[in-house]
């Protein structure tokens, strides 16, 4: 598509439309510097952005909405950082070709999740902080050190990772509402790290290493407040990325049994729906790989 | 990764200068070119909406009546597959399918619920569907059927949240309908899997985002197996 017809199709109901744009080659260096970086998908929030300069109306990109979208960007890093710090690793190359190619596919969509919120915030983004992935704070010592050379280890990181984005985009959802490109980006992510978080789940369900015997067998969406990994150096932490899954209500409908369908248990009551987490929720459960 | 931006990016996206108010008929006109150049740039087939059939309704009401049409059918689809499953299916695909089953037929049974508590006279009745396109003694056609559902309602919601309304309940349906996509996108990853392994997110774009579509578009491709006529003319756009 050529992205000039745009500007040139609302040109023929708003002749002014260049003026509004300040001037015909500035508006067409930002649509050229736009078109350049910014792909289809992301093209409703860049047009969106463009006609907010022209008309002053919606998609005013608030701070509210800022913060959100740069709070979803440090996520982002973090799981970027991940996959690419494991990558090649020692407990890395123990996986079978399929699963390297499996973490390969979740390495380049978290590093396309990354470059795509840069390019929506623009100099807004903020920076990407310094990570020390063994959860120490940058001691480099955390309850997580050795995970490069344990591939159990960086697969129970790797779904904790994917279960805390579903659920920490889950909670921002409301706060972008008020920008509709936005939150639906904001969605379109959101099933992303779902899609993720199921493989990475069935991954560890193969492997069957570090699960639990009592959360046996583990299943791609999760179970009650189950993290499904035996990890005793940061159990604690790990189990705060799952608590509040258990629930098995809803808007004050008690799932378990509706309807008088008794294969609706409790656990999957609790399957059926992901539960949000809070900023202030998510950033203690990062606050040790932050340095 | 991207490295380099430029200050046009920075102006293109955050400058919130009131220009000059556009007049009525000059926005609706611009309306009307853009939304034409947004369906081109989807690439989605044009669809027509129903005007008479079972309602949805409007407002937030209307988009959970929405929600209810694509649990019902998905719902159906899944008690039937367990009922009947297909040749040759393995333990660990009937545990998943059951499992499936159980939250689908959980989704569906909230809104039921959920909705006869929020507006009881709006509900829409229970939908007649169409299955006479799928073979359910074949994993092929099951399980096929199973992505196209799971990946339309991942698309539904995602689609859906900006119709929802910024006041009142409109931020906790929101929520409600974000606790039930996620869990849509992980039987979408586990489908896709099942029929080719690794496949669990190759509907991304090179964002590496899902897509999202209108109600219009999903009721054209969901219309193929539901036999109840459905009107959605009256929910938000």
């Amino acid at each position: 598509m050529n992205l000039q017809n745009i500007i040139s199709e609302i040109e023929k109901v708003d002749p002014e439309v260049y003026d509004r744009l300040d001037t015909r080659r500035k508006a067409m260096k930002k649509f050229a510097n736009l078109s350049g970086k910014v792909a289809l998908a992301s093209l409703p929030i860049a047009i969106g952005s463009m006609l907010q300069t022209a008309y002053g109306k919606s998609s005013s990109v608030t701070d509210l909405v800022t913060d959100t979208l740069n709070f979803a960007l440090t996520l982002e890093y973090l799981e970027a950082a991940f996959y690419n710090k494991i990558a090649g690793s020692a407990g890395y190359l123990t996986a079978s070709a399929a699963d390297q190619a499996a973490l390969t596919k979740i390495k380049n969509d978290e590093n396309a999740h990354v470059a795509f919120l840069k390019g929506a915030l623009g100099a807004a983004a903020v920076a990407s902080p310094t990570f020390d992935l063994t959860g120490g704070k940058g001691s480099g010592t955390g309850p997580f050190a050795g995970y490069l050379a344990s591939y159990a280890v960086q697969l129970a990181m790797a779904q904790t990772f994917e279960d805390t984005g579903v659920r920490a985009y889950k909670g921002q959802a409301p706060n972008l509402q008020s920008s509709r490109p936005y939150l639906t980006a904001a969605l379109e992510i959101h099933s992303v790290e779902a899609r993720h978080a199921s493989h990475i789940r069935q991954m560890r369900r193969a492997l069957d290493a570090a699960i639990p015997a009592g959360q046996k067998p583990l299943k791609p969406w999760i179970t009650l407040n189950y993290s499904g990994i035996d990890y005793p150096p940061a159990q604690a932490n790990i189990n705060l990325s799952y608590a509040g899954e258990e629930v098995v209500s809803q808007a004050g409908v008690t799932i378990t049994g509706i309807g008088g369908y008794s294969y609706i248990t409790a656990n999957a009551a609790s399957e059926s729906f992901d539960e949000p987490l809070t900023k202030a929720q998510v950033l203690t459960i990062v606050d040790p790989f932050i340095v | 990764m991207q490295t380099t931006k430029t200050s046009n990016d920075q102006v293109a996206l955050n400058d919130e200068r009131i220009i000059q108010p556009v007049s009525r008929r000059k926005f609706l006109g611009y309306v009307g070119a853009t939304s034409a150049l947004l369906a081109t740039a989807a690439s989605c087939k044009k669809s027509s909406t129903n005007s008479t059939g079972v309602d949805l309704g409007s407002g937030d009401v209307g988009i959970l009546n929405y929600a209810y049409a694509l649990e019902q059918l998905e719902a159906a689809f899944y008690l039937q597959v367990v009922a009947t499953p297909y040749s040759g299916i393995s333990a660990l695909e009937m545990e998943y399918m059951t499992d499936i089953r159980n939250h689908e037929v959980a989704h569906r049974e909230f809104f039921k619920a959920a909705i006869t508590a929020a507006a009881a006279s709006s509900i829409i009745p229970s939908l007649e569907v169409n299955f006479s396109s799928i073979d359910f003694t074949s994993r092929t056609s099951v399980l096929g059927t199973a992505k196209a559902f799971e990946d339309l309602g991942v698309t539904a919601y995602n689609g859906a949240g900006q119709l929802i309304s910024t006041t009142g309940n409109g931020p906790t349906y929101l929520g409600l309908a974000g606790k039930i996509v996620s869990v849509e996108a992980r039987h979408a990853a586990l489908i896709a899997d099942l029929i080719t392994p690794g496949t669990f997110a190759n509907t991304v774009d090179a964002n590496a985002l899902d897509s999202a579509r209108t109600p219009a578009q999903v009721l054209a491709i969901a219309g193929t197996y539901i036999k109840t006529q459905i009107n959605a003319s009256n929910l938000p756009s």
